[in-house]
Parts: C-alpha cells; sequence; structure tokens
C-alpha cells in the first residue's frame, strides 16, 4: 500500500502545480502572414456521400497556384491548406482547429457545407478569425451583429425568395401563389425571403401553403391541394427527389400554373429528366453563374479564360460542371480581399475588407451582377436571373433582379 | 489465453513437464505484477499531465480518442466478449449524443446529469434492442444491427421538434467548475479522463469474474454454456444493454466536445469504424479499446497527409498491414511481446 500512496500523493502534487501554470495565453501578433506568405485554410468533402463538392476545394487551390505562379499578391504566395471533412461536423471541428491552432493559419476561407459551418460558426467568432465565404446558402451567415467574423457569398436562399417575389409583382398582376416547401430552415427561408419581397401583398396573393418532412414518401396531396386552391403560381421549394414528384404530379393532373422552381433543385440531369422534359417545359428557375453548358457563353472572353485556367491548372477537373466555375469564382473574390488589404493583413483588416467591397464583377458571374458588402451587409451576392426552361436547356431572360438591401 | 499458449506449449513438450511449465508462468505472473502496475501509473500519470503539455487543439484529439475508447470498450464487450456482431453502434453514439443535446437545448438541465441520462437511455434501448436480437445469429444480427444504423439517422430528422431535423443542436461547451483556473478544453478533457477511468473499471472488474466468464463462454459455446446454467437470453440482452450504454456515453461525451449534434454524424460509417477499432485495437480485450481509438482517431489523418489524392487507399492498405503483422490487433500483439521479455527475464533470474 505505502507504493500506492507516494504514487497517488505524486499525482496529486504534480497535478496541483500543473494547474497553478495554466491559463497563459500567447499573445497575438499577425498570425499566418510572414514577408513572403500568407496561409489560408480550407475544407471539403473530398470523401464520403458529399464528395461531388469536392471539385470546388481543388478548383480554388488551381487557381491559387496561378495567383502564386503569376506572383502572388503583392509580393506574398498563398499557402492553401486544404483539408476532407468528408461533410462530418466533428471532422470539420478537428480539422479547422488543427488550421486555426496548429497550422496557425490567417484565416478560413471557404469550408463547405451547411451543418460543417454550423459547427465551427461559434469557434470562429469566438477565436476571431475570419471564416469568409462559406459555401452554403443558408440565410444565417449574413448576421454581422452576432458572427461579425463570418461571412457567405453565394445568394441565399432569402435573397432568391424576394427575387421570384418581384418578377411575380411585376408580371402576374392577378397572382394567387401555392407555395410547396420543406419544413426546416431551408424550406422556412425561401418563404420568408418570398413574403417580404411580396410585402403587403403577400397577405392577399399566398392562397395556400403546404409544407412536407424529407421523411414523407410522396407530396401527391400537397400538390392536390394547392391545385384546388385555385392557385395559378406555383412556388416551389422543394429538393431534387420531391421536386422531380412535384413536376411529375402537377403535369399529370394538368395543373399548368406559373412555376417557379427554386434553384436547388434546376439540375436538369438530376431533376427535369427524370421528372419529363415535356412536363418541365415553361419551369422559371435562377441563376448567378455562368453555366459552363450553356452554348450562349462559349465565345465570351469569361469563359476562355476559364477555359484555358482549366486547361492549364485543373485539366482533370470536369469543364461542364458548373461547381469549378463556382470555386473559381469566389478565388477571384479573394483574391480581390487580399489586393485590397495592402500590406496590413492583420484579421481585423481582412474582414474589414471584406466587408467593404464596392462593386466588384467577377468574369464568370452573369453579366451585370455586382459582389456588395457592408458593415451591416455580409451577404455579397444579391442578384440573379430568371431562366425558362424550353425543353431542352434553361434560357435566361430578363432583366437582372436584386434582393433588396436591409 | 495465458493458460491456452500454456496448454498448447504443454501438449507439445509432453505431460510431464506441463506441471513445471504453469509453474513458470505463475511465477512470471507474480514477478510481472509490480511492473504492469507501475506502467499503467505511468500511464495514468502522462494522461493526468497531458493538458499542461499539449496545445488545445492536440488536447481535443486526445479528448476524442478516450470518447471512442469508451465506445469501443462498449462494443467490444458485445462483439469480442460475447460474440454478438454489431454494425450498428453508431447509433447508440447518436443516441446518447442527442439525449444530451436536447436535454440541454430544451430544457437546460446540468450537462453532468445529462451524460448520465444518455447512458440510461441507451441501456434500455440497447436491451430492448437485444431481446427480440437473441433470435438472431452471427451474420443475421449484424444485418439487423445495420438497419439500425440507417434508420437512426432519419429518425433523429423526422423529429424535428426536438432534434432541429438536418439543421441539428448548437451546444456550448461546458466551462470549468468551481472556480477552477482550466479552459473548457481541459476542462473537457479531465471530465472525459475521468468517465473513461471509471468505465473501464468497472468495465475490468466486469469481465474478469464470474460474469465475464459467462459472457465469453456464451460466445464459445452457447449450449455448452446453457448447460452450465448460463441465462443466456438474460445474458445476451444485459450485454447489449450494457454496450449500448457504454457507446451512449461516449456519444452524450462527443456531443459536449464538439459542440454541436447532426444527425449525418452518425452514419454507417461510424458504425464501421468503431468496428475497425475494436478488431484492430484487439478483439476481446480491455486495453484494446484505448488501441483502437489512437488508431481510428489519427490514422486517417495521417492517411492524408501522406498523400491528399489517395487517403482512403492509404488507410486500407495500413488496415491490411496492420491484420497481416497483428492478426490479434495491437493488444494481441503488446501481449505477445510482453510474454516475450518477461518470460526471458524470470528465466534470467531464475539462473537457467
Amino acid at each position: 500500500m505505502g507504493l500506492w500512496t507516494r504514487y497517488i500523493a505524486l499525482l496529486l502534487v504534480g497535478g496541483l502545480a500543473a494547474l497553478a501554470g495554466a491559463g497563459a495565453a500567447a499573445a497575438q501578433t499577425v498570425v499566418g502572414v510572414t514577408a513572403t506568405e500568407i496561409k489560408i485554410g480550407n475544407t471539403n468533402p473530398y470523401s464520403g456521400p458529399a464528395s461531388a463538392y469536392g471539385t470546388i476545394g481543388k478548383a480554388l487551390g488551381a487557381y491559387i497556384k496561378k495567383v502564386n505562379d503569376e506572383g502572388g499578391i503583392n509580393g506574398r504566395k498563398i499557402n492553401y491548406i486544404t483539408y476532407d471533412d468528408g461533410y462530418s461536423p466533428p471532422k470539420t471541428v478537428e480539422m479547422v482547429r488543427r488550421l486555426v491552432e496548429q497550422d496557425q493559419v490567417a484565416f478560413v476561407f471557404q469550408t463547405l457545407g451547411t451543418p460543417t459551418n454550423t459547427a465551427i460558426h461559434k469557434y470562429m467568432n469566438q477565436q476571431k478569425v475570419p471564416h469568409l465565404f462559406v459555401a452554403t446558402g443558408a440565410t444565417k451567415w449574413n448576421d454581422p451583429k452576432n458572427f461579425p467574423w463570418t461571412m457567405g457569398w453565394q445568394p441565399n436562399y432569402q435573397a432568391e425568395g424576394q427575387i421570384y417575389a418581384k418578377y411575380v409583382l411585376k408580371n402576374v398582376p392577378d397572382a394567387k401563389v401555392g407555395i410547396l416547401y420543406q419544413n426546416d430552415d431551408y424550406g422556412k427561408d425561401y418563404v420568408k425571403g418570398f413574403k417580404d419581397g411580396l410585402g403587403d401583398a403577400a397577405k392577399k396573393m399566398i392562397v395556400s401553403e403546404q409544407s412536407y418532412e424529407t421523411t414523407d414518401p410522396t407530396i401527391d396531396s400537397q400538390i392536390l391541394n394547392l391545385k384546388s386552391s385555385g392557385a395559378n403560381v406555383f412556388f416551389n421549394v422543394t429538393i431534387p427527389k420531391f421536386a422531380v414528384q412535384a413536376i411529375k404530379k402537377a403535369h399529370d393532373i394538368g395543373w399548368k400554373p406559373l412555376h417557379l422552381l427554386n434553384s436547388v433543385s434546376s439540375s436538369v440531369g438530376v431533376v427535369l429528366k427524370p421528372a419529363g422534359l415535356e412536363a418541365a417545359k415553361g419551369l422559371l428557375t435562377t441563376y448567378y453563374i455562368q453555366d459552363p453548358t450553356d452554348p450562349q457563353w462559349k465565345n465570351g472572353q469569361p469563359y476562355k479564360d476559364w477555359l484555358a485556367f482549366m486547361k492549364k491548372y485543373y485539366p482533370e477537373g470536369n469543364i461542364d460542371d458548373a461547381f469549378n466555375v463556382y470555386g473559381y469564382s469566389v478565388a477571384q473574390t479573394l483574391v480581390h480581399v487580399l489586393k485590397q488589404c495592402g500590406n496590413d493583413l492583420s484579421r481585423e483588416n481582412i474582414m474589414r475588407k471584406a466587408a467593404s467591397i464596392k462593386d466588384l464583377t467577377v468574369p464568370m458571374l452573369l453579366p451585370g451582377i455586382k459582389i456588395n458588402t457592408s458593415p451591416t451587409d455580409f451577404a455579397p451576392i444579391e442578384q440573379e436571373q430568371l431562366a425558362k426552361f424550353d425543353g431542352e436547356r434553361w434560357v435566361l431572360f430578363g432583366e437582372i433582379y436584386g434582393a433588396s438591401k436591409k | 489465453m495465458d493458460s491456452r499458449a500454456g496448454e498448447a506449449k504443454a501438449a507439445k513438450t509432453g505431460a510431464g513437464q506441463a506441471a513445471a511449465v504453469v509453474a513458470q508462468s505463475h511465477a512470471t505472473a507474480l514477478a510481472t505484477r509490480p511492473v504492469g502496475v507501475t506502467t499503467l501509473l505511468v500511464v495514468l500519470a502522462a494522461a493526468a499531465m497531458l493538458p499542461f503539455f499539449v496545445s488545445g487543439f492536440r488536447l481535443f484529439q486526445f479528448t476524442q480518442v478516450l470518447i471512442y475508447a469508451i465506445a469501443l470498450l462498449g462494443l467490444n464487450m458485445l462483439t469480442g466478449y460475447n460474440g454478438q456482431f454489431s454494425l450498428g453502434h453508431g447509433a447508440f453514439y447518436g443516441i446518447g449524443a442527442y439525449t444530451t443535446a436536447i436535454m440541454i437545448d430544451r430544457w437546460d438541465i446540468g450537462y453532468g446529469w445529462t451524460i448520465l441520462c444518455a447512458g440510461m437511455v441507451c441501456l434500455v434501448v440497447g436491451f430492448l434492442f437485444g431481446r427480440p436480437a437473441l433470435r438472431l445469429e452471427g451474420l443475421y444480427l449484424a444485418l439487423a444491427t445495420f438497419s439500425l444504423a440507417l434508420a437512426v439517422p432519419q429518425i433523429f430528422k423526422y423529429f424535428e421538434h426536438w432534434t432541429g431535423g438536418s439543421q441539428g443542436i448548437v451546444l456550448s461547451k461546458p466551462k470549468a467548475p468551481f472556480g477552477l483556473r482550466l479552459t473548457e478544453d481541459q476542462w473537457l478533457y479531465y471530465l472525459t479522463l475521468a468517465a473513461t477511468i471509471v468505465l473501464f473499471v468497472l468495465a475490468w472488474n466486469l469481465l474478469r469474474g464470474r460474469v465475464g466468464r459467462a459472457i465469453v463462454a456464451i460466445r464459445d459455446n452457447h449450449i455448452a454454456a446453457e448447460a452450465m446454467g448460463v441465462n443466456n437470453a438474460l445474458y445476451k440482452s444485459v450485454v447489449f444493454g450494457v454496450s449500448a450504454a457504454y457507446t451512449g456515453v461516449a456519444g452524450a461525451l462527443s456531443a459536449l466536445a464538439i459542440a454541436f449534434v447532426a444527425p449525418d454524424t452518425f452514419d454507417v460509417f461510424l458504425s464501421i469504424t468503431l468496428l475497425t477499432g475494436i478488431v484492430i485495437g484487439g478483439f476481446g480485450t480491455v486495453s484494446g479499446a484505448i488501441y483502437g481509438a489512437l488508431f481510428i482517431q489519427f490514422v486517417p489523418t495521417w492517411a492524408q497527409d501522406i498523400s491528399k489524392a489517395a487517403p482512403w487507399a492509404i488507410f486500407g492498405a495500413l488496415l491490411i498491414l496492420f491484420m497481416y503483422v497483428m492478426p490479434r490487433g495491437i493488444a494481441g500483439f503488446l501481449h505477445l511481446v510482453w510474454i516475450r521479455l518477461t518470460a526471458s527475464a524470470v528465466s534470467r533470474e531464475q539462473g537457467r
């Protein structure tokens, strides 16, 4: 027993001594920046169920290589560190902590996914590390008051909802709107944006709201309800699986409203073909980025530049994949911010410059769309154009619509 | 395993020498006990001091190792000791995590209680699942538990009012109590370490005595066990419950450590990862849970550092290599090394 007590005493003494010394924090200087380098971090799902998105992380890396080959930014090369999180929030937390605490990056950029970013949202803001241009459409990234270190990039669901509302107000004066939405944050975001966009007219115009759960087997009864409500405009806020059902069912029962399909489900291959191209004719959706398969862009300089970039820096990437256009465009936005920072690459200044983008044009966005941010507006892209499905492809038409700034 | 190796040796060398061999292995056990205790205490002391020598990020990783170790120990009781295969322990991990998250988020209950409740909920769910699963053997049980792993994430999404649906639930990390000057990471580590020690001691006590022998007997030959008076049905469902409870506690701790739960975290891949952990760590051993946890925590990341292009191919190759070099897991391998070392030390002392 003597041996035991001695061990335990030793443990206790050691523990107490260590406790007393704890709590010391290192002083912060400009983390992740030297005279020749700026270190930035990223996570992407290179493996797992969402690995189709992984090409975004690779396209970002390819564009940064191009920037470095051309001399970097203000004499600094960008050291881009990207880790696989498999779209699993615990892995994202681990990898982002590794980036911030071990690799000591200046900031984290374009982390992908809504649940994954939710898991690190608080952490980034507690650590006061910029969490820039996250790759998700949720509206919560635009909350500068509570989360001053996090910023989105693509149009969020509310902004898109507002844009459909503006179109309806302008073009369908006698609109009676039926809404089908997924009963979660994503669906409610769209509906909120849509109602905000309609403003006072919302009460009068919306005649029926139907929701579904992702676990529902079908949404047939919701579609029947919407038809019998007499709606002549159908705002369809569904994920691909249910979008297919909704388009098919509406066609089968002979309901022919003005059908607004959220861009989440605008894929021709995944949604419209399975639903039937005939049934999908006349659908409307929104676009903000040039679709690389759309022939109208092929002769433009932006597309040619992008293609040259893909050939040289990311030859294994798929040139039909819009995600590669997306990654290219986000990287260009980032380069703009870093150039604006000049030699002051402190985290505060990076955030300041990211929050003061004025009318930035990014070549592969649709012509006329401009990026704007301010200290109270952390939603960079809030403009989109509508497109109509002609039975074969989406055809852009009309003006660029903008969500109203708050 | 000691005695089995001894028996094999005895059969080879002839019955006459058997007694001598048994006597020697007794001598080895006696001579090495202080060494074993010392090793254990050194490891414990190192674990207790760790927070003051590593960064917050590393500490977070080691907290995850401990959490995995608890889950692996639970699974090992069921699969390694009792011979019931589970491809669905990720589901219990998830149920534990959600129990904690919902209790904190909805009712603002102290996180310490929620860990206990997570264990209790999983004990009951595991026991109830174990009852009908009694009729299923081997592969069929594996399939039944697999279906559990598939179903549970969707069930979490379905009860959106409670679980927050696919958006999950965001929590805050618990702060150190009693005015201790510990960071959140350090406190979580100690909390997890304490839970790990308690649960390991309990498991060790359970498995080495009469109950443990009955559990193993059911695995080795359930008819013989029944004939010896072991209540197979009861034992199997209780082991299922206890195993689920361990995994549930691990899930609860992980919810606190990550401070976020989302349904798709607890997918089939997690269940398979846990199974990988017990096989690599050492099937049917207590210490194997720690080695397995170290493996599933660190090796995938190393694989990623070795090759960005094909980390899972590297991981797969490592798995095969481990299986080839250490067919009885890391625990079995270390045990073998230990026996070789101590046996030669003892025979030197005895002047043979």
